[in-house]
């Protein structure tokens, strides 16, 4: 027993720290998510996969579309091709919604929000770190997966004898937009995530609000989808990587007033989301 | 210092913690001790600042935790459930944790180097067995030299050189003068670790003392008595309202409700030859088990009552 005793280091090599300066801040905790986010390959695979699904869908979607066409190059140019390029977004932004969810929630399955929290007991300083980098992450992604989609599409479409180049009409707005909307879908699923603290809850209520409802109001009396239809989150901030609107005749919001709309929903997810991480037991 | 002052928690129906007030000393080792669902756990989740009290307070030298300006290098926290991403490397966890407070990098590797898992901190913890999760923990606790260390349960898992280790770290820790707090239910570590006692059950204070008083004070003091004339001192003892038992072990007896000396005193004044005369050392077990008996959570029925001087240690 005693030469176990004695072989037991107990301070093996472990110096005292200098005296604590008083540092636990907004910079430390935005240090720290940098570092959560980039250190689970779950995470990364998500936004690889949100890359690979968004560009992969857009390429697939305008190739096939741009070799069967049979309109000619006068009547494509009438048509919305700038937002037809980056169709890849309608499943690009599930994958967003995943990892805007998995941000906030694998924090609560896994247990490790109380660690987070006692090293940072000032949750509002957890919460917007987190927000902030996963908005920087999100805009990077969503960037990616536009601008990439656009370009492709572009080439496909160019085979048809439509020219199509970030200064063709609204097109550079478009297409920053289509990245931006992709943030807003993170942002919506990151607002849930922390309101319900449930993987699976938010991502699912995430795509019901962006996917889903779309589906069940078709099926509404068209009266009702008059007035409903341009509320829904899709719709309106879809409109913002878009570069045609039918705003004028009232169906649809204008680029930059539809985005505010879907952004609203975000905030008030966020919002809601907020309130229970700042006041709900951990 | 820990300070806990008439802490309720509520959650629903269940008061998981009921009118508790209780200070943890720096320099020396406080153990916490109480029945599953008593609310240990519960009440080191309210001094971090996890949960919010439903009624008063507890404060870490004065302050509320959400008010200390760096927690980490002010306490350090080992919780219940292994609180850690599964798919996130030893390194990285401890990493982030570091970064929130400018603790530097290479302190990092040291406290895993001084836990044993340098050989696996890049590896992701969901691999990790028990005990090496719960030494990532204690590395996490250990990661800011925090003067106050609260610790859920740290030997749980352990190997038996872990245990032993853990037990020479705190007390290494509470020499320098910081402040333990430790929750177990092993009480013969217990026994051997801690200087002082808080003892709950379903949620109030039971006893808050240090240890040779808690077991003085909570077991029946024993004497195990060896005499050739052991008719005439059972009836003496009788007489004195003392209760005398036979042991397992040729001829001696034991004497309860006494101490050494009365007995000794006893059979000299009846001339009663001795041949031994041992007052039997009760262990924080038996002591905390006849606290505990009526107020545990999930009492179980009694056991049988007497099982020798130093029974099941
Ligand atoms: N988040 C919670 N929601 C509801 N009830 C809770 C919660 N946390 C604890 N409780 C209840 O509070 C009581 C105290 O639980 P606690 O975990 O603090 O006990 P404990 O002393 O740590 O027990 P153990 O020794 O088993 O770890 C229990 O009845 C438990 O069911
Ligand atoms: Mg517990």
């Amino acid at each position: 027993m005693s030469t176990v005793t004695d072989k037991v280091p107990v301070f093996a090599g472990l110096a005292p720290l200098p005296e604590a300066k008083g540092r636990a801040g907004f910079g430390g905790a935005l240090r720290s998510e940098w570092t959560k986010i980039r250190s689970v390959k779950s995470t990364l695979w998500t936004l690889a996969a949100a890359i690979v699904i968004g560009v992969g869908i857009s390429a697939l979607g305008n190739w096939g579309q741009s070799s069967h066409t049979t309109e000619t190059a006068v009547e494509l140019a009438h048509k919305d091709l700038v937002q037809r390029t980056m169709f890849g977004i309608i499943l690009g932004q599930l994958v967003m919604v995943v990892f805007g969810a998995l941000a906030v929630t694998a924090e609560y399955s896994t247990g490790m929000i109380r660690t987070s929290l006692s090293a940072q007991p000032r949750r509002l300083n957890v919460f917007f770190a987190k927000l902030v980098i996963v908005t920087l992450v999100a805009f990077v992604v969503g960037e990616i997966i536009s601008f990439a989609s656009f370009f492709i599409g572009a080439h496909f479409w160019a085979t048809k004898g439509v020219t199509l180049t970030l200064s063709t009409h609204g097109a550079l707005q478009a297409v920053i937009g289509g990245g931006l909307y992709l943030v807003g879908a993170a942002l919506l699923a990151f607002g849930i995530g922390a309101a319900l603290r449930h993987t699976a809850g938010a991502i699912t209520l995430g795509v019901a609000l962006l996917f889903v409802i779309n589906i069940i109001t078709n099926f509404m009396p068209t009266s009702w989808q008059n007035d409903i239809d341009k509320w829904l989150p899709y719709n309106a901030g879809s409109q913002v990587w878009a570069t045609q609107h039918v705003a004028d005749v009232g169906t649809s919001f204008s680029a930059w007033s539809g985005f505010g709309v879907y952004m609203g929903y975000a905030v008030i997810a966020l919002i809601l989301g907020l309130w229970v991480f700042e006041r709900r037991d951990a | 210092m820990i300070e806990v002052r008439d802490l309720v928690k509520r959650y629903g129906d269940t008061t998981a913690v009921d009118h508790l007030s209780f200070a943890v000393e720096p320099g020396r080792i406080t153990g916490f001790l109480g029945p599953n669902g008593a609310g240990k756990s519960t009440t080191m989740r309210l001094i971090l600042g996890l949960d919010r009290p439903s009624s008063g307070s507890a404060l870490i030298d004065g302050l509320p935790y959400r008010d200390l300006r760096d927690p980490l290098r002010y306490v350090g926290a080992l919780l219940e459930a292994r609180a850690v991403h599964g798919g996130r490397s030893a390194f990285n966890h401890l990493l982030y944790l570091a970064q929130t407070q400018g603790v530097p990098k290479r302190r990092v590797s040291e406290v895993l180097e001084l836990v044993g898992l340098s050989g696996v901190a890049k590896k992701r913890t969901k691999g990790f067995s028990l005990g090496m999760g719960q030494r990532l923990g204690i590395a996490a606790a250990l990661l800011g030299d925090p003067k106050i260390l609260i610790l859920d349960e740290p030997v749980n898992g352990l190997d038996p050189e872990g245990v032993l280790w853990v037990r020479q770290l705190l007390k290494a820790l509470a020499g320098e003068g910081r402040t333990i707090f430790v929750s177990s239910h092993l009480m013969n570590e217990m026994a051997v670790t801690a200087d002082h006692l808080i003892v709950i059950g379903r949620g109030k204070l039971q006893a808050d003392m240090p240890v040779g008083q808690f077991i003085a004070q909570f077991s029946d003091t024993a004497v195990l008595v060896r005499t050739p004339e052991a008719e005439a001192l059972r009836a003496a003892a009788g007489e004195r309202g003392w209760t005398v038992a036979d042991t397992d072990l040729d001829g001696a007896l034991i004497v309860t409700g006494s101490t050494a000396p009365e007995i000794g005193e006893l059979a000299a004044a009846r001339g009663l030859v001795l041949h031994e005369l041992t007052p039997q050392r009760a262990s924080l077990e038996e002591a905390y088990m006849e606290l505990t008996r009526e107020t545990g959570e999930f009492a179980h029925r009694p056991a049988p009552a007497w099982g020798g001087a130093d029974g099941r240690a």
